[in-house]
């Protein structure tokens, strides 16, 4: 008698947490498209806008869907109207950025790779110093370095082009790269290192052969880190060049802001996704093992 | 000639003093263990014979040549290391060619020490894997492999079995004593573990706080040790040591302790220098498994002493007995039975005791 009271209670009770859970599932994906779509909704505006023509614009509401596949501002963002002054378009700019994000992250990084290397592996009376004074850089504000760089590029006279901001973006990248690189090699084994000493390998040779090839999750961290933080400045850019040397943010700064006709919606929203789409692209590309260099070390493998 | 010598070798890190005046010889073929407990400065003392650590001073001599300034690779040696420490991106091969590709060793001389070496450590059919796709014991091979391929005068090993569980280091440890017996090289062997030390080495040197205690054969570290600590390092459990006083009355010696009447009498001990024995503060040393609970030898002395604890591990038990307010350890088989709080008839074993000076702890 009691043992069939018992079971029926706990059917009971079976059925009841199978409704909280079912309705807790239902919650959660309710909060979870709630925030995807607050998150994807200015792109959507954005990619919707620059499909429209002008007059749709004028007529419909931020959010209603275009008439057609218009892909004319996007033509005009991209190449311009073709007529020639005061015509600013982002193709020029856009190789621009490229120049410069390239061979200063490709630096950044080496330089970054090749100092962590040497703070944990090659050891220095003074180390802790210079790594802390490198840490130091990471915690400078850009604004308080504009005008002693400023400076410095016009001794070089390399101010007021792409080769000035390559340098500036890879100097101010290598406390950043080599924290990280310092931090991924401080937990390879220091006598890895020795047991290639012993088998005849330099310094060059044990970075080479030893260290880089188990570097793959920390290079991509970097790389992305770099390539976003150098794709997406602004401050450097407007400060060190201008005119033709500009790199894309700021030249999609002057098309949006001294347009001297009317304000063109279409091509602004074309251009600012036009400046975006290589860092989505890395991300894209390079995400996963992101993550997965992110917290490497934090798991023993 | 000397294999490898090592003459007043001194080295600090900033204040710490690692090393002190260390003095040390091998011949060739020997097998020396370095043994201390951690932060003794034995993997340091290895790291200097490497060339991975520089000198303050002294000399290292590799067949009788100087080799302090020289370069690691230069010093025709090998080293195991604790972590294996093979290089994660490349395959077994590589990992064991690496060092003789970097001498520009002809490409025949590698392929036929590869095989000679691949085969003689049963790892030929592993050369194609990468070292995170082997088992401890196979890491363990290769990283011997990689040292064997060099054809060095002297093997370094740190600490190489610390890493395997239990099972495994008993294997291990004997593959590498078969591995001395048929190459007969010479090896310096670092380790906290003294039953390792005592099984493979030829040559035992304790060391701690950067001094070497005693530099002997294994039975003479076992049976002789020069100090307390060499005496309370090696064994387990420890030694005992009982602190007393020796009594010299014509020509015959004992030892007593404070508040007993019992006398030990001295009579086969080699003493080191028989000056001065009278009214000695000395430690009596004699090891737990030299106290026997039926007489065995003739020369035997027999004792009365107070069973206060017992501590059962399978084939063996340690007893605990008092002996004028000092502890005393003994060890006998699980299949006797003694009662605690007891006064239990038992047999010093005379011929395997220790003295040490109480003061300098050295001993007499």
């Amino acid at each position: 008698m009691q043992d069939s009271l018992k079971s029926s209670s706990y059917q009971q009770l079976e059925q009841k947490s199978k409704y909280t859970n079912m309705f807790l599932r239902w919650f959660l994906y309710f909060i979870l498209i709630l925030f995807a779509s607050y998150f994807i909704f200015p792109l959507y505006v954005m990619v919707v806008t620059s499909l429209k023509t002008m007059e749709e614009i004028r007529q419909g509401t931020l959010l209603s869907w275009p008439s057609g596949l218009n892909l004319e501002s996007w033509a005009v963002a991209w190449g311009g109207r073709g007529y020639g002054a005061g015509d600013t378009f982002l193709r020029p700019y856009f190789w621009n950025s490229i120049k410069m994000v390239v061979p200063a992250v490709f630096f950044s990084t080496f330089i970054g790779a090749m100092t962590g290397y040497v703070l944990t592996k090659w050891r220095f009376k003074g180390d802790q110093w210079v790594f802390l004074f490198l840490l130091f850089g990471c915690f400078i504000p850009f604004q308080a370095i504009l005008l002693p760089m400023a400076r410095t590029l016009g001794v070089l006279g390399i101010s007021n082009s792409v080769v000035g901001l390559v340098l500036v973006h890879t100097v101010y990248g290598i406390p950043f790269t080599t924290l990280f690189f310092r931090n991924y090699y401080i937990s390879v084994p220091t006598e890895l290192v020795k047991a290639a000493r012993i088998d005849g390998a330099g310094f060059f040779k044990i970075f080479f052969k030893i260290l880089l090839p188990i570097s793959a999750p920390i290079i991509v961290v970097t790389v992305i880190w770099q390539f976003t933080q150098i794709w997406n400045d602004f401050l450097f850019g407007s400060t060190f060049s201008f005119g033709e040397a500009a790199p894309i943010q700021v030249a999609l700064n002057n098309m949006v802001l001294s347009s001297t006709s009317v304000k063109e919606y279409n091509v602004d929203m074309a251009s600012a996704i036009i400046a975006g789409v290589p860092t989505l692209i890395v991300y894209v590309l390079a995400g996963k093992y992101f993550i997965r260099g992110l917290t490497s070390g934090a798991v023993k493998g | 000639m000397k294999t490898l010598k090592i003459e007043d070798l001194s080295k600090n890190f900033g204040s710490t003093e690692v090393l002190r005046k260390i003095n040390l010889e091998i011949d060739e073929g020997n097998f020396l263990v370095l043994l201390g407990p951690s932060g003794c400065g034995k993997s340091t003392l290895l790291n200097i014979i490497a060339g991975l650590e520089t000198i303050n001073e002294g000399n290292v001599f590799i067949d009788d040549y100087n080799v302090s300034k020289v370069e690691p690779k230069d010093r025709n040696i090998a080293m195991v290391f604790q972590s294996y420490a093979l290089y994660p991106s490349m395959n077994v091969r590589e990992n064991m060619i690496f060092g003789l590709k970097q001498a520009k060793t002809s490409k025949e001389k590698i392929e036929q020490q590869l095989e000679k070496v691949s085969k003689f450590l049963q790892v030929d059919q592993l050369l194609e894997r990468k070292p995170s796709q082997l088992s401890g014991g196979q890491r363990q091979r290769v990283a011997i492999g990689r040292a064997l391929v060099r054809e060095p005068r002297i093997f370094l090993f740190d600490e190489p079995l610390s890493n395997l569980d239990a099972k495994l280091r008993v294997e291990m440890r004997r593959e590498i004593k078969k591995l001395h017996q048929q190459l007969k090289t010479t090896v310096v062997y670092v380790t906290h573990d003294q039953t390792e030390a005592m099984s493979l080495g030829t040559r035992i040197a304790i060391m701690n706080h950067g001094v070497i205690q005693q530099n002997d054969t294994p039975e003479n570290i076992y049976n002789k040790p020069s100090n307390t600590f060499v005496a309370d390092f090696i064994g387990s459990p420890s030694m005992n040591l009982i602190k007393g006083i020796l009594k010299e009355s014509s020509g015959e010696i004992s030892f007593s302790v404070s508040g007993s009447n019992v006398e030990i009498p001295i009579k086969d001990y080699e003493f080191i220098d028989k000056s001065n024995l009278n009214n000695k503060e000395v430690f009596f040393g004699i090891r737990p498994e030299h106290i026997y609970f039926k007489k065995s030898n003739e020369s035997d002395f027999e004792i009365n002493l107070r069973a206060d604890l017992s501590e059962y591990i399978g084939h063996e038990q340690i007893m605990t007995f008092d002996y004028a307010n000092q502890e005393i350890l003994a060890k006998f088989p699980s299949t006797i039975k003694i009662e605690l709080a007891k006064e239990t008839k038992l047999y010093f074993d005379l011929t395997q005791t220790s003295l040490f000076d109480a003061q300098t702890e050295e001993r007499i």
